[in-house]
């Protein structure tokens, strides 16, 4: 799974944070989406759904 | 030909039923049963609101979802055809332009200055001060006289303490600004008072960041006052998002703590289960089910559309009104099972109560953090709390345009 994000769009809800943390933190200075890992590992693919399904500005795409 | 299409639109305009509509006696939890109705029947369709006005009422979650995400869906209050409120509504924002009401990329510009301080790690570090501030009010209460009203002595002040804390104003202001909150969220309020009440707000807040701007703080207002330094925002923009804060900041989580209290009390097996778990989990859940639950902005989302729209078997024309309600979306039977039932279990992270879109709550972090502490202090330490009145005497905020109680009489 290839996880891509769209700064521009991110509205720095935190979802993804709560959703899967181990893949999604904020910067500190705006609170806007980064990505601690572009190819996540296989078990984490869940929690990544969920993170797309829950971003309320549509700023998280996946390529499974 | 007026003689003949006039009468037809008549017949047809009578036939489109007022919104808001009401809540059924003794069902204060649940939506008004017409949405459910409207949603199973007809998702997307006309309403009246108080001022004549026909726009659209979206009511399944997945039409509501899609038209918050739709950037050919306009959150501007000054474009002909806004859905507002009510007069009073109308004409305060006519008077205080903030973020919320508007459209990117001004939105995004605004909302970027402040969203720092709302990120899950900043708020997550807030958790001990909140969790101290609860127990504080508790030891209050328990040495205190009761019964007691939950909503003076504890479920206002919560809020009003962090978020004082938070954007640096003083606590001992409360009575004022906590006043003129209740006039802004109260639907019945006339255009006059709605501006009153702004205005008072907004030099208030002024006054502060211009203390800020001499004395700058480690608080969200210091930073706030740092735009007006650099440039970014007039001094009547960075006071109306101020007030814009410092509003939404207390009466909302307000209104869940004391809600959703009393929502726990009414279903006493799952106020066992959040008041026996030991798990942050069952917590965080419990306070996902509840926003869900009880939707307290019922007064729908507001939007108006910039290019027609084909959604729900309609066309929504450019300029049309839109009343999103998420209060009927969240007990939509297509997205949760049983969704009339409060199960705080069922972690239901994809509600709406939030609003979705990006005009999605500010907030939301920070008030997940202080009901999850609420929700997990407030019944262990006081295993005994219960009503001091019958339910039918609890006075609802039917009028607001947030949902909850007035006063929460308790005991234990």
């Amino acid at each position: 799974m290839k996880v891509i994000i769209d700064q521009d769009k991110c509205v720095a809800s935190g979802q993804c944070v709560l959703a899967a943390p181990e893949v999604f933190d904020q910067r500190e200075e705006d609170g806007i989406v980064v990505l601690l890992a572009e190819n996540p590992p296989q078990d984490a693919a869940e929690a990544i759904r969920e993170a797309a399904a829950l971003c309320p500005a549509l700023a998280i795409a996946l390529e499974e | 030909m007026n003689s003949v299409s006039a009468p037809t639109h008549d017949a047809l305009t009578t036939e489109i039923p007022d919104y808001p509509m009401s809540r059924s006696a003794g069902c204060p939890f649940d939506p008004p049963p017409e949405l459910s109705e409207l949603r199973a029947h007809a998702p997307v369709s006309r309403i009246r609101l108080w001022d004549g006005s026909t726009p659209w009422l979206v009511t399944d979650y997945a039409d509501q979802r899609a038209l918050l995400g739709d950037p050919r869906v306009s959150a501007d209050v000054t474009r002909s055809g806004y859905p507002h409120q009510s007069a009073g509504l109308k004409a305060r924002r006519a008077e205080a332009s903030t973020f919320i009401n508007q459209d990117d990329p001004e939105h995004a510009r605004q909302r970027r200055m402040v969203t720092a301080a709302f990120s899950i790690k900043r708020v997550e570090a807030l958790r001990p001060a909140i969790q101290r501030i609860v127990d504080q009010l508790i030891d209050e209460l328990l040495a205190g006289p009761k019964p007691v009203d939950l909503v003076q002595a504890f479920a206002l002040p919560v809020p009003s303490l962090v978020i004082c804390e938070l954007l640096g104003v003083p606590y001992q202001d409360h009575e004022f600004f906590q006043d003129r909150s209740k006039a802004l969220i109260k639907s019945t309020a006339t255009p006059e008072e709605s501006v009153a009440a702004v205005r008072e707000l907004i030099a208030y807040l002024d006054g502060l960041i211009g203390e800020k701007l001499a004395h700058p703080a480690e608080d969200l207002l210091s930073l706030v006052a740092e735009q007006v330094r650099a440039g970014e925002l007039t001094r009547r923009e960075a006071a109306s998002m101020a007030q814009l804060l410092l509003v939404a900041g207390h009466e909302t989580t307000a209104n869940m703590i004391a809600l959703g209290t009393l929502a726990l009390i009414e279903h006493p097996d799952q106020l066992a289960r959040v008041r026996e778990s030991q798990d942050p989990k069952l917590i965080a859940s419990a306070v996902e089910e509840l926003l869900r639950y009880l939707n307290i902005v019922h007064s729908g989302r507001r939007r108006v559309a910039l290019e027609d729209i084909e959604i729900g078997g309609v066309t929504v024309r450019a300029g049309e009104g839109l009343v999103l309600a998420n209060d009927a979306g969240n007990r939509d039977p297509e997205v949760f099972a049983e969704p009339d039932r409060l199960d705080v279990g069922r972690n239901p992270r994809r509600h709406i109560a939030f609003g979705f879109g990006v005009h999605q709550c500010l907030g939301q972090p920070l008030a997940r953090v202080e009901l999850q502490v609420v929700y997990s202090t407030l019944y262990r330490r006081i295993p005994e709390l219960r009503l001091a009145a019958d339910i039918e005497e609890i006075p609802f905020k039917h009028d607001g345009l947030v949902y909850g109680v007035y006063e929460l009489p308790v005991t234990w």
